[in-house]
């Protein structure tokens, strides 16, 4: 491992935040929907400030808005979360740190803080794209969920902006990098089709959690060895 | 009021769970199997939320103009275009179409 030279420290920088700031946009559309989805302006800023992971952020308000209970939201939530614990494991030895330092970044470890670290060949290296990366998303992605909720409320009825379709669209952006596999294009069409099977019988919120047993089911059934999926940062 | 309490404890909950990625040693939870249910989980639940958002009303599933969002949003994907244009073109087509029929 060599010792990395200022010209690497401000490469990485500069990739740090140009995903920072792609991604650190699109709070907008977070909080736009979420306020769409019923959610009061608070409540939408509360979710990127303490949730602070997109994809659970937009679970928790499409289950709402579905009509879910509030439980159920929470926990689609809680398992879309759980993906943030993997790549702790995996970045955890990188980052080597310890203590109230540990505390503080873990609040930073989503996809593309992870993204921006698991790649470099030094320690060093791989701290500077994480705290660049999460500190420039944490700060634009509060900004903008902020301006989006204040905008989306000043708007009026979404459904005639088509931000009820949206919601969707950001899913499937989401889901997006990780379509590119075979077994993920399975999983996805089975997913969608136990969810839409179970709408028409039982209560909003649950057809989500229960295509999660889909994920159960094809981990059980599936072989191949597979290290833990790192989606490519945003463009 | 339990609204707030979902985004409240859901928020801390996904703290916890991330804090638990970089504190718990690797080995202790790597076993292939947990690994392939929890790299599927993402996938199967972002397309479960894809469909209902798309085609759920309530109990029922139809059709209308957020299908035509959804696939304006496919064909942006496949044009690589980014998030914020595919979240609000969709958004645009779906309000067009509202507009015109």
């Amino acid at each position: 491992m060599t010792t990395p030279t200022p010209a690497d420290r401000s490469a990485v920088i500069r990739d740090s935040l140009g995903v920072g700031v792609a991604t650190g946009l699109y709070g907008t559309s977070f909080g736009a929907v979420a306020v769409a989805s019923g959610l009061s302006v608070a409540q939408t800023c509360a979710l990127s400030l303490v949730m602070f992971t997109g994809a659970s952020q937009f679970a928790l308000v499409g289950v709402l808005a579905a009509g879910g209970t509030p439980l159920a939201a929470g926990f689609t939530a809680l398992l879309l979360g759980s993906r943030n614990t993997l790549y702790g494991l995996r970045v955890g030895p990188m980052l080597g740190w310890t203590g109230a330092r540990r505390v503080a970044a873990s609040h930073l470890l989503i996809d593309e803080s992870t993204a921006m670290a698991v790649t470099r060949p030094a320690r060093e290296l791989a701290r500077i794209g994480f705290l660049a990366t999460g500190l420039s998303i944490f700060v634009l992605w509060n900004l903008f969920t902020l301006l989006g909720a204040v905008a989306g409320e000043a708007l009026g009825d979404p459904r005639s902006y088509g931000l009820d379709a949206a919601v969707g669209a950001a899913f499937l952006a989401l889901a997006w990098p990780r379509l590119s596999d075979r077994r993920n294009q399975a999983v996805a069409l089975l997913a969608a089709a136990v969810a839409l099977g179970l709408v028409p019988i039982t209560a909003a919120g649950v057809p989500v959690l229960a295509a999660g047993g889909v994920a159960l089911l094809a981990g059980l059934l599936s072989h191949r060895p597979d290290p833990t999926e790192i989606p490519e940062p945003p463009r | 009021m339990s609204v707030w309490l979902a985004v409240i404890g859901a928020g801390i909950g996904c703290y916890l769970l991330k804090l638990a990625g970089l504190a718990i040693p690797a080995r202790f939870v790597e076993h292939p199997i947990v690994e392939r249910i929890a790299d599927f989980i993402p996938v199967a639940l972002l397309a479960a939320l894809v469909a209902v958002q798309v085609f759920a009303s309530g109990q029922s599933l139809v059709l209308d103009a957020r299908l035509a969002g959804l696939v304006a949003a496919f064909v942006l994907l496949l044009l690589r275009a980014p998030f914020l244009v595919v979240v609000f073109g969709a958004a645009l087509v779906a309000a067009l179409l509202r507009l015109w029929t």
